[in-house]
């Protein structure tokens, strides 16, 4: 769909609001933020204008870039993870009566009140062994002794997947509503059984979906830095715990700048990769 | 061989009874019409049969054989959706295979089988389309060869034409109807249209308030409905208020009309309908003698050419006569005439 230019007054006025907004709060801080990627550190200091390659070049070494490798494969998983549980759950979900459905949409969307730190400390007082769930299966009789399952890397999946979950929901549970019922009905009466039905009619069927869904939890996870911090150990940290770390600790602003926007452009170019794979897909 | 019976089928959600105590007999190779307004029970009784929502009371017997707790996967019955539920991720040719895939038939018989299909629809050559690329009518053609392509033994049809516009409708029934002939398919098809029933069924099934109402022909339905619903529901009848006078006679307004024996089900005295076809009353502009004749007003005339209603008013009851043009009576508005009921077309039914 493509429309004309504004060409009355109120036609432009309403286009500026959100033209404002968008430079206030996006354009604006993100040129700062491409700018001061450029510039120069003052050692002990702070930094100066200037314009260098020297923050993109520090950042080309074998550590940062298995760092890199790692945060995306940290979050690819934690995506794959969160859609794989959240795809069949939401579809269950939309099967329910709407009532129910009503009482678990208001449960996930109160678990998304809890912070990011909130969750990294119940989750590693959880895994921990000296009040943890390793406890209560000691109890049960199912475990000899209690253990520590904090930090390590499947915690911090856990803690990722539990952060992103309700996300996932939320995001699957329009498209997946919408589904029109009568779809896998049919494929139930051309003899599919429920689970075949699910895999060759649901699924394909909301391919679009899925994948944006993946998407999304991949960059909402990219940018995940104190869980890593809480629930990981250092060889378990990843780009956005580094950037952190560069502009906060070690007030090396420039460097967090040319890092924050290296991650985001291999972000988008991978999500761009993602859409026109799924297009060639949708168009053969 | 493909007899379906339902013994004493409902099906009720929570507290609301969709269909109630169905017992009907659907015979082999024939193609029934379950037809009713909306909300009767019609379409819930096909998914009852389909497996697709599990009967609250009664049972389902396939050539004698209990299938109630079979589920809809394990039956080998073809369905069209109201909605067609194309699957759009798959092409044509990819949608009528897809039963045949699911069974594991080999990749050949797959090519061939949905090949002859879609020239029984009569839709050669399009197997590598997209849904999204057909036409109302084309989809409405890659459903039915699709619910045909594992050869089932019922084949079930939920208001499978009501996507489509009037004129192609009118076609696909008569088309539907000779492809059922000529796979000679059990068959049953939902629908609210009187005419759709008509034109196709051998059998018409008249449903309303959640219960079967009358089963039979589409011309017994039509000249001896059992009750007012089913006079009412099926084409348009004159529906008039009147009392039991002996085993074949009705009074109406004071005056005595001859009807065809009443059943042992109304007694003397007792308060009927007399129903009779607007095709079947006459308007006379002058009395010729003859029976069952009420004097009347007209009131109203529709000339549409290819027929004449007229409106006349007999004491206070409207009675609505259709004829053809060649037997258009010879009156006008405000004209007193005289308003034939022939006997043997008068139905009394129990009010």
């Amino acid at each position: 769909m493509r429309r004309g230019r504004p060409d009355t007054a109120t036609g432009w006025a309403t286009g500026a609001w959100p033209m404002v907004m968008l430079c206030v709060f996006f354009v604006v801080p993100f040129t700062i933020m491409a700018a001061i990627s450029f510039f120069h550190r003052v050692e002990g200091g702070f930094y100066e204008p200037g314009f260098e390659f020297a923050n993109y070049a520090r950042f080309f070494t074998a550590f940062f870039g298995e760092i890199l490798g790692f945060s995306l494969f940290v979050s690819g998983l934690a995506a794959a993870i969160c859609v794989a549980v959240g795809f069949p759950f939401t579809y269950l979900l939309t099967r329910l009566r709407r009532r129910r459905q009503v009482v678990w949409l208001v449960f996930l969307l109160s678990v998304l009140s809890l912070s990011e730190v909130i969750i990294g400390f119940s989750w590693s007082i959880l895994l921990s062994r000296t009040a943890g769930l390793s406890n209560l299966l000691v109890a049960l009789g199912l475990m000899e002794q209690p253990v520590s399952w904090s930090p390590g890397f499947v915690a911090l999946m856990l803690g990722l997947c539990y952060l992103a979950f309700p996300y996932t929901v939320l995001v699957l549970y329009p498209p997946l509503s919408r589904l029109e019922p009568q779809l896998p009905e049919a494929a139930r009466t051309l003899g599919a059984s429920p689970l075949r039905t699910f895999f060759t009619v649901v699924v394909p069927a909301l391919r679009g979906a899925i994948v944006a869904t993946l998407i999304m939890v991949f960059v909402f996870t990219l940018g995940a830095y104190l869980l890593p911090q809480l629930l990981g150990r250092p060889q378990h940290w990843t780009l956005s715990v580094m950037i952190t770390d560069q502009a906060i600790y070690q007030s090396n602003l420039p460097f967090a700048a040319a890092m924050a926007m290296f991650l985001m452009l291999v972000s988008l170019a991978l999500v761009g990769l993602t859409y026109v794979v799924g297009g060639e897909r949708r168009g053969a | 061989m493909a007899e379906l019976q339902l013994k004493g089928v409902g099906k009720r959600f929570g507290s609301l009874t969709a269909v109630e105590d169905v017992d009907l007999t659907i015979p082999d190779g024939k193609l029934v019409c379950l037809l009713g307004p909306s909300g009767c029970g019609k379409t819930t009784l096909i998914r009852v049969v389909a497996g697709l929502e599990e009967p609250t009371t009664g049972r389902l017997l396939l050539d004698g054989q209990d299938i109630t707790d079979l589920p809809a996967h394990r039956r080998n019955f073809g369905m069209v959706f109201q909605s067609l539920a194309l699957f759009p991720h798959l092409t044509v040719g990819g949608n009528i295979a897809y039963g045949l895939r699911v069974r594991g038939r080999d990749k050949t018989e797959q090519t061939a089988r949905v090949a002859s299909l879609l020239d029984l629809v009569q839709l050669p050559g399009v197997a590598d389309r997209h849904i999204a690329q057909l036409s109302g009518g084309q989809r409405q053609r890659v459903a039915i060869a699709r619910a045909l392509a594992l050869e089932p033994q019922l084949f079930l049809l939920d208001e499978p034409l009501s996507a489509l516009d009037a004129k192609l409708r009118e076609a696909m029934q008569v088309e539907l109807r000779l492809l059922q002939q000529r796979v000679g398919i059990t068959t049953i098809i939902v629908t609210h249209d009187q005419r759709e029933a008509m034109t196709m069924s051998d059998l018409v099934v008249v449903m309303g308030e959640a219960r079967v109402q009358q089963v039979g022909t589409p011309l017994e339905i039509y000249r001896n409905p059992v009750n007012t619903f089913v006079a009412d529901f099926i084409g348009t009848s004159n529906l008039l208020p009147v009392t039991v006078a002996g085993r074949d006679g009705v009074a109406l307004s004071g005056r005595t009309l001859r009807v065809p024996p009443i059943g042992p089900d109304l007694a003397d005295g007792s308060t009927a309908t007399l129903s009779i076809r607007p095709e079947d009353v006459h308007i006379l502009g002058q009395d010729r003698g003859g029976e069952n004749r009420i004097a009347g007003r007209v009131t109203f005339i529709r000339d549409v050419g290819a027929s004449v209603e007229t409106h006349a008013d007999c004491d206070g009851l409207e009675v609505i006569s259709v004829a053809a043009p060649k037997d258009r009576p010879d009156v006008a508005r405000g004209d007193a005439v005289v308003v034939e009921l022939p006997p043997a077309s008068c139905v009394v039914l129990p009010r």
